[in-house]
């Protein structure tokens, strides 16, 4: 049998190169090892060897060639016995039809398609919120409580799950999220850990992949930047790079964004950060029943999760269902409010925000359909996307920086899905773009507000 | 290593001790009034005050010499007023005023002065060790002879960053003198939960830096240290470690709960190790002041703190156009 030798790539980023020199010539017998080549990538010179063994039978590039794409055949190597012209001639016809396709440009893919605006990874269905049976008793409970019972009920079900994190055992949380726990179940299981974040994600990742389900709390969103590393190259890929075979089931939780007057370090919004990121699912609940459903749903899933709190909210009471089981699935949004004039998109703490403009609009005579979005990797553009095509108007609302943001990202798929409904451009109402400012004054400024959500409105509906 | 309060009145001078003395009350006396002001709602975030650690900044600065180096973290209030920044504005930029050394940009954490020689002012645990690595880097680039402290917290003693900046400050010998705070809390985490070894002074052996163990409630004792210190770096054999046993007498910040330590502990450090109370004994035990005079001190520091918060919360806030200022060069 023939083999071919293929145009070696020699560097990361090669896509061609030079076939400089061949250091053998047809009918010389060659071994594994021995430098037959000398090939020019974008970075050096560098010796090709040889992997097999044979007799060079026929050179198909030769010595001088620039521009030769990376797994072009260049010879064949033949064994006893094989004639060389047949072995070329096989070779040829095997790649006919390759030359006119560059490396650097693969042909258009169906995924992008499947995949809706943006390619992104297509998204399972999902179902609806679970029924709550009429006549379940309501609770009055804030964000706080909501997001212990559901760790609290987690880790009653399933001994794998642990909470790791600074403060959380003894000190009951640096925000009191975890108060409890460490009577309950032990400091085995609800763990103090040295300020030393970049570790213990790594640390938590290897106890997914053993087999654990840690929940990781992060004091705030702002230090784990500190293992920003982990969290994406390791947590989000290894699924993917494993090709399937491990997943690593862990949970990263705590505030994102501002809280009060905490300065430039200590007030930064994660949303867009983490939405980006394929591989991880991103949560950032604003009511404390989306907050209970979708943590214990984060728990139990195979994904590594973002789940983005926010301090402000989590003394914010709400309603939540009394249900042994109320899980919350990703990647269906909340309609809050139904209206018919202009589309609110929101999530986290911006819903505080918009749900306060609707109201004001309502007196006015303006009907906004608010759509909190609840978790953004997956997102729910279909329920925009539908609410859009009745509206014809939308407005998005994050705290987060404008540029690259969640609103961003929403305009482009309404552009992409549903420009024929438009009456107006989607406008983004976001945090300014700039540090967050520990003054009083500025603090405000720099965050959005209500009215600049109205004026928004104002804006897309002509008025 | 030993810890002992040092015991030589003698040799320090009249002058020296009354400059101890005067700096560590005035930030005592500073950061009872930010305490103030906070409960009054005219500070707000974090603020994390230095009661209790006085000492160490005194001590060291009063080692330093003009044009060294620092940087710290969060809990800096001490480290500016002992190297000479104006309390004025210090305590406007804590009012988040114009005034304030980052014109209300920064806050309590993020403060900044070219002029002395201080480089912040920093949030994020242990991200100024490596700040402190670089600043040492340039002087030595430089060959200008300085050197910098770059003080981090027990806490902060246990991130990675730390040990990257370690080796590299041995590596290139880089002026650098690490000074550890040990207050023997990170918020409610006493080192011996945290650290699987509590001598951080060691911490340094496998990159072959010096450390040692300083009883940082003993002022004289810490400057003694940090001119040996000094004297290690500006011969250019590399980095030292100073390992100051302290104490934080409030909370982590404003709002602490407290419950990871007993207020007796509390109470027996404040009156058996008082930094402030020590030097206020040498005076008198030396007669080289009476009660009288450090009253008039007492007064004086009174006066400029109270300048301070009067200046803090007259200055006007910044004006709206700052939000988009100063973020490029
Ligand atoms: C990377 C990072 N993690 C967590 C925090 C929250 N935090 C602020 S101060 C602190 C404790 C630090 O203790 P220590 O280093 O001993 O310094 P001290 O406060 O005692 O001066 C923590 C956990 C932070 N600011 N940065
Ligand atoms: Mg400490």
């Amino acid at each position: 049998m023939a083999t071919e030798i293929l145009m070696p790539a020699l560097s990361p980023t090669m896509e061609e190169g030079t076939l400089a020199k061949w250091n053998v010539k047809e009918g010389d017998t060659v071994s594994a090892g021995d430098v037959i080549a000398e090939i020019e990538t974008d970075k050096a010179t560098m010796e090709f060897e040889a992997v097999d063994e044979g007799t060079l039978g026929k050179i198909l590039i030769a010595e001088g060639t620039e521009g030769v794409k990376v797994n072009t055949p260049i010879a064949v190597l033949i064994e006893e016995g094989e004639s060389a012209e047949d072995a070329a001639a096989s070779v040829e016809k095997a790649h006919a039809g390759t030359h006119e396709q560059g490396a650097g440009h693969p042909a258009p893919s169906k995924v992008v398609d499947e995949a809706g605006p943006g390619g992104q990874a297509p998204a399972p269905a999902v179902p609806d919120d679970p029924e709550i049976p009429e006549g379940t008793k309501m609770r009055e409970m804030t964000v706080r409580e909501a997001l212990r019972d559901a760790m609290a009920e987690e880790m009653r079900a399933d001994e794998r799950v642990f909470l790791m994190g600074e403060e959380v055992a003894e000190y009951q949380g640096a925000y009191k999220v975890s108060q409890g726990l460490l009577d309950e179940f032990g400091a085995k299981r609800v763990i103090d850990t040295p300020i030393t974040e970049h570790g213990f994600t790594g640390l938590s990742t290897g106890a997914a992949m053993g087999g654990l389900r840690p929940i990781v709390e992060f004091m705030t969103f702002n230090f784990a930047m500190q293992a920003i590393d982990q969290i994406i190259n390791t947590a989000a890929k290894t699924r993917y790079m494993s090709g399937g075979q491990m997943s690593v089931p862990v949970v990263f939780r705590g505030a994102s964004g501002a809280a009060a007057r905490v300065a430039a370090q200590h007030s930064q919004d994660y949303a867009a950060w983490y939405a980006h990121i394929p591989g991880l699912h991103v949560a950032m609940p604003y009511s404390a029943a989306d907050a209970k459903g979708l943590l214990k749903t984060a728990i139990r899933g195979e994904t590594p999760v973002i789940f983005l709190e926010n301090e402000l909210l989590y003394g914010h009471s709400f309603e939540v269902p009394e249900l042994d089981d109320f899980a919350i699935p990703f990647g269906k949004a909340r309609i809050w409010r139904e209206g018919s004039d202009v589309t609110l998109v929101s999530f986290g703490i911006g819903m505080e925000y918009t749900l306060k403009a609707a109201e004001k609009l309502a007196e006015d005579g303006v009907s906004a359909e608010v759509i909190d979005l609840r978790t953004l990797r997956p997102m729910d553009t279909a329920a925009v996307i539908k609410s859009v095509k009745k509206t014809n108007r939308c407005v998005t609302v994050e705290e987060g920086w404008p540029v690259g943001s969640i609103g961003n990202h929403i305009s482009a798929v309404l552009m992409q899905e549903a420009f024929d409904w438009l009456d107006a451009p989607v406008i983004n109402v976001t945090g300014k773009d700039v540090p967050m400012p520990y003054a009083a004054n500025l603090e405000k400024h720099a965050l959005t507000s209500v009215e600049e959500v109205l004026e928004a409105v104002r804006l897309v509906t002509y008025r | 290593m030993a810890t002992a309060k040092s015991k030589k009145k003698s040799n320090t001078s009249k002058e020296d001790l009354l400059h101890y003395y005067r700096e560590m009350l005035l930030i005592r006396r500073f950061e009872e009034k930010a305490g103030q002001l906070y409960g009054m709602g005219l500070i707000g975030g974090f603020c994390h005050l230095y009661i209790g650690q006085e000492a160490v900044v005194v001590g060291l600065e009063a080692a330093a010499e003009e044009g060294d180096k620092r940087v710290t973290s969060y809990r800096d209030h001490g480290h500016m007023l002992a190297a000479g920044m104006d309390p004025k504005g210090v305590m406007a930029e804590l009012t988040g005023r114009e005034g304030g050394y980052s014109k209300g940009k920064g806050g309590s954490m993020h403060m900044f002065s070219v002029e002395k020689h201080f480089y912040g002012g920093h949030g994020i645990v242990a991200a100024q060790v490596p700040i402190g690595t670089g600043l040492a880097f340039a002087d030595k680039y430089n060959e200008n002879g300085r050197v910098t402290f770059t003080y981090f917290g027990d806490g902060a003693v246990n991130q990675g960053q730390v040990y990257e900046a370690f080796n590299m400050a041995s590596l290139w010998k880089l002026p650098v003198i690490y000074v550890i705070e040990n207050n023997q809390y990170a918020m409610g985490t006493s080192v011996g939960r945290s650290s699987s070894t509590p001598e951080f002074y060691t911490r340094g052996e496998a990159f072959g830096i010096p450390g040692e163990a300083v009883d940082g409630m003993d002022v004289l004792a810490v400057k003694e240290a940090g001119e040996r210190a000094i004297a290690h770096c500006r011969e250019g054999n590399g980095p030292y470690i100073l390992e100051m046993k302290t104490y934080r007498y409030r909370g982590h910040s404003m709002s602490d709960p407290a419950k990871y330590r007993t207020r007796e502990e509390v109470q027996k450090v404040r009156e058996t190790q008082d930094a402030i109370e020590h030097v206020r004994e040498l005076l008198l035990q030396g007669k080289h002041a009476d009660e009288d005079e450090l009253k008039a001190i007492d007064k004086e520091i009174k006066a400029i703190v109270n300048e301070a918060a009067d200046f803090a919360r007259e200055s006007p806030e910044p004006s709206l156009d700052e939000l988009w200022t100063d973020i490029y060069a």
